[in-house]
């Protein structure tokens, strides 16, 4: 796939909007944010081309649903729009700081529609229809097994807590009652979770 | 410290609160250092997640639609309006100036472009240049000339953001100027490509300042020889 990606090709001006973008590739992300808190709307395209797959993922991850996932990714670029000029980068990256609304857009819509799932998603569904990289989905595939392997590596009563609460919305109350466990259990495996996987992941122990 | 809303932190960056318990934490959370540090941290760990989360990738068409959504926005930030507007005297100032050539700008604008040659110089470049642009405490001052705009820091240091500026002609190079009152200052050199060009101004401006840019041979020149393509307003 050689093609440059059709959602370029349609842009009302193909050159400039493409020259722009790999002008931009050298800046970070938290340089970008800086860019469009002053209104670049080229700035959000280049955010959007570096974490748009992941948050896309992650959306669909939790709605199991096109149109939910893309409203969801939709609301949140918004968000990064209109309040780019709050972020603070000594608090989190940019990256983060994205995912992290589009995680809150797709829970709070998973919640709402009642449509939440736990089963994990068939692998063969993902990686279809890209237009990324070869690079950037080595990367994306390298950074995913890495995860993936410090999260094996959590007990399993923890694992349990994270995935559910985080890929599958539930709330501690609802996972509470869902195990037929005390709410503070509850609390006591995400915070012992989220702990040892920070530790896991900084040790880069998760990696294969 | 309340260790009990202390323990939400995990919930929290999981996403797994109730809607009262989550507003409950951000009161408590604005006021609690342990917790802001503890949050960031989990919030790199929740980040990763988003990474291990397996689905199938967007339509092309998304970006358009995020990309037209934001167009539809009201302008939130430094209005562009100025980009028709007719150059004012202090532009006239720049070109009257570049009739009186004067010596010595010359040697530090090669030495300066030299110096850009250098990788590690560039990298520090960039560092700085991002910096300056994510300092939330930076002024956006629009261009009364050219498409773009200035950025400045508290400090005086500046980062120029220029739109549509062609890559310098062979034998020509851009030159940034600052402009105290009448007076330009050589502020580096940069080629410019196509794109966005972010030219990082090599000097500090000064408020009531104005940053030029000029199309000079070579290695640059003492004093402006063209009339500006860009320039800011008065900082």
């Amino acid at each position: 796939m050689t093609l440059l990606p059709v959602a370029v090709i349609a842009l009302p001006d193909p050159p400039v909007s493409w020259s722009m973008r790999r002008h931009l590739a050298h800046l970070s992300d938290e340089a970008l944010v800086a860019l469009v808190a002053r209104g670049d709307e080229s700035a959000l395209a280049e955010l959007y081309d570096r974490v748009g797959r992941v948050a896309y993922g992650l959306a669909f991850r939790v709605l199991r649903d096109d149109r939910l996932a893309e409203d969801a990714v939709q609301e949140a670029f918004l968000a990064v729009w209109r309040g780019a000029a709050g972020f603070i980068a000594d608090r989190a990256k940019a990256s983060t700081w994205i995912l992290t609304l589009v995680h809150r857009r797709a829970v709070d819509t998973v919640r709402r529609e009642q449509r939440r799932r736990t089963e994990p998603l068939d692998d063969a569904a993902a990686d279809t229809a890209t237009s990324e990289s070869a690079e950037a989905a080595a990367w994306l595939g390298f950074e995913r097994d890495r995860v993936k392997s410090a999260l094996q590596l959590l007990p399993d009563a923890q694992r349990e807590a994270i995935e559910l609460a985080y890929y599958g919305g539930f709330s501690q109350s609802e996972l509470a009652e869902r195990l037929g466990l005390p709410l503070g259990t509850i609390k006591s495996r995400m915070f012992a979770g989220l702990s040892r996987l920070r530790e896991l992941l900084d040790d880069g122990a998760g990696a294969a | 410290m309340d260790l009990e809303l202390h323990e939400l932190t995990a919930a929290y960056a999981l996403e797994a609160l109730e809607p009262e318990e989550r507003d409950a934490f951000e009161a408590h959370l604005a006021s609690c250092e342990r917790c802001q540090e503890e949050l960031a941290s989990f919030w790199e760990v929740t980040g990763a997640l988003a990474f291990a989360a397996t689905g199938p990738a967007p339509s092309d068409a998304l970006r358009d639609r995020i990309l037209e959504s934001v167009r539809a926005e009201p302008q939130h930030v430094v209005p562009l309006e100025s980009r028709r507007r007719r150059l004012t005297p202090v532009l006239g100032a720049v070109t009257a100036v570049a009739a009186v050539v004067a010596i010595g700008l010359g040697i530090y604008a090669v030495s300066l472009n030299s110096e850009l040659d250098d990788t590690r110089t560039a990298l520090a470049q960039q560092q700085t240049t991002a910096a300056i642009l994510a300092d939330p405490s930076a002024t956006t001052v629009a261009l009364q000339a050219g498409e773009g705009r200035l950025v400045v820091a508290s400090d005086g240091d500046a980062v120029l953001v220029l739109d549509g500026v062609e890559q310098a002609p062979s034998g020509k190079t851009y030159q940034v100027w600052i402009v105290q009152g009448q007076t330009p200052t050589s502020a580096g050199l940069f080629r410019g490509t196509d794109g966005t060009d972010v030219v990082p101004v090599a000097g500090k401006v000064q408020p009531g300042e104005v940053v030029a840019v000029t199309l000079e041979p070579a290695g640059g020149s003492a004093a402006p020889t063209t009339t500006p393509l860009a320039a800011s307003n008065p900082v």
